[in-house]
């Protein structure tokens, strides 16, 4: 008789099993020699969760990482000895290693989204930021004059002009970052946090989940790619939305 | 699922964690809860492991150089394909780290040689783009002053266009050499055992290996971008110093 416990997969951390013996009925499964479509189909409904905790940490990381980074612009917008020096950190943390950045926050926060949620929080920070800074700095003297001519104070000059006129840029660098982000998230399964990497890793052997877990992330990034878009083009209408 | 709130921990613990994994880079140990085998740290094993991680990225840094190199600066010279690589550029950052090298394990197999093309397969999109902008961005009257002093196509793209495009190449280059280091981490998913084994396998060396591994890991990305920084300095024209100084 054919041994099937040695053909079904060990479930490496033991919070997740893809492969069900008694759901998957196919011999597709078992055999593992390809993309089985079939139990895609019938199965997609497990991939809700990983999904949505894969979104989860995207929307999380992105807005905490644009919130800092939108905060340091404007501390170094006037104070401009600063730029040098937000951006070498940011630049640093950028160069670290996802999963060594995870590996090295778990004595102190632990393994969870909190974790997962602070790396890549700081790995968006050094393209948003410097697109922040990047379209400040674009802003045509011409357009600042105009509006230091109809008296606005440097407040009203930031918020009227300034931003406004570097929306481009700032979508530009959200763009590249969450992108980015939907990406390394597949890793945040080595802080503990779940998402697709979990089902990808939990059964790494398992084909068919691999392409479903991967397919699911890639589309996550173009829809979120197509979102900005059309965010941008409603914001500032009167820009042409360039590709990145 | 929710954030829960981060549990606060002592201080001292935290160094005792960092305490204790430098201890494990300088000093073999028994494995961690007694699954025996090999002793694990020390070295040696820290040694043998940085070597492979270093070996797997330059092996996959230059596959990517290698293609993403001439075809960005043949597209480049010739003006046509931007939406092309810039699209290629695009695609390349939404590569989902993990599902590229369980793929590639699964379906092509395990080993250097693969795990040095799905590396490279991040590696070439930020050359690629950043080759292909750097050469269109070279100020046009230099590349007709060069047609005009009897250059051929091959050396104008040889002695004006890849110098005066050096600076953006090298940023291209470091991006994907940062993409390479930091997923040849995950590289002993496919065989092929980097640094990374330490931070994949906890219940063999403990927490002490995986912090262990992970400042090693770090250090090495720090190293390859300092001296890719470097390196990017050198290859910089004198002229573009003078102009950026001036400007």
């Amino acid at each position: 008789m054919l041994d099937l416990a040695a053909l079904l997969p060990i479930a490496q951390n033991g919070d997740g099993f893809v492969r069900d013996p008694a759901e998957s009925g196919t011999s597709c499964v078992a055999e593992n020699d390809t993309v089985c479509v079939g139990w895609a189909v019938d199965n997609i409904d497990r991939y809700v969760t990983p999904t949505l905790e894969h979104l989860e940490l995207v929307v999380l990381s992105v807005g905490f990482g644009f919130a800092l980074a939108f905060a340091m612009a404007l501390i170094s917008h006037r104070r401009r000895w600063l730029v040098p020096t937000f951006t070498g950190v940011t630049g640093v943390i950028y160069t670290l290693p996802s999963i060594a950045l995870f590996a090295l926050l778990l004595p102190i926060t632990g393994r969870g989204t909190t974790t997962a949620v602070i790396a890549l929080t700081l790995y968006t920070l050094q393209i948003i930021y410097r697109n922040i800074v990047t379209g400040l700095a674009n802003v045509p003297e011409a357009s600042k004059d105009t509006g230091r001519g109809m008296g606005m104070t440097d407040r009203q000059l930031l918020w009227k002009v300034e931003l406004p006129l570097a929306v481009p840029e700032i979508i530009a660098g959200l763009r590249i970052a969450t992108v980015s982000t939907v990406a390394i998230a597949t890793l945040a399964v080595f802080a503990g946090a779940g998402g697709l990497g979990a089902e990808i890793y939990n059964d790494i052997d398992f084909k068919t989940g691999i392409v479903v877990s991967g397919t699911i992330a890639i589309a996550m990034a173009i829809a979120f790619d197509a979102l900005y878009v059309l965010a941008q083009r409603w914001i500032s209408p009167w820009r042409k939305v360039r590709p990145v | 699922m929710s954030v829960a709130a981060p549990t606060v921990v002592p201080l001292a613990d935290v160094f005792d964690s960092f305490s204790g994994a430098i201890e494990f880079i300088f000093n073999e140990r028994e494995t961690a809860g007694g699954v025996g085998g090999e002793p694990v740290g020390g070295l040696e094993q820290i040694g043998d492991l940085l070597w492979t991680h270093v070996e797997v990225s330059a092996l996959a840094l230059g596959l990517a150089l290698v293609i993403a190199l001439p075809v960005g600066l043949y597209f480049g010279h010739r003006g046509t394909g931007e939406l092309l690589a810039v699209a290629i550029g695009n695609a390349g950052r939404a590569i989902p780290e993990l599902a590229l090298i369980a793929f590639m394990a699964a379906f092509i197999g395990v080993g250097l040689l693969n795990v040095t093309i799905a590396l490279a397969v991040l590696g070439i999109p930020p050359i690629l783009t950043n080759t292909f902008v750097g050469v269109r961005q070279v100020d046009r009257g230099a590349v007709e002053a060069a047609r005009g002093m009897g250059m051929s196509e091959a050396e104008v793209i040889r002695k004006v266009e890849l110098p005066l495009a050096a600076p953006t190449i090298m940023t291209g280059v470091r991006t994907g050499a940062i993409n390479i280091v930091a997923t040849a981490a995950i590289a002993p998913l496919a065989g092929v055992l980097t640094l990374g084994d330490l931070i994949l396998s906890r219940n063999v060396v403990g927490d002490d290996g995986v912090i262990a591994g992970a400042i090693v890991v770090a250090l090495l990305a720090l190293a390859v971008e300092l001296a890719l920084a470097g390196v990017q300095r050198l290859v910089t024209p004198r002229g573009l110093k003078v102009q950026r100084a001036g400007a």
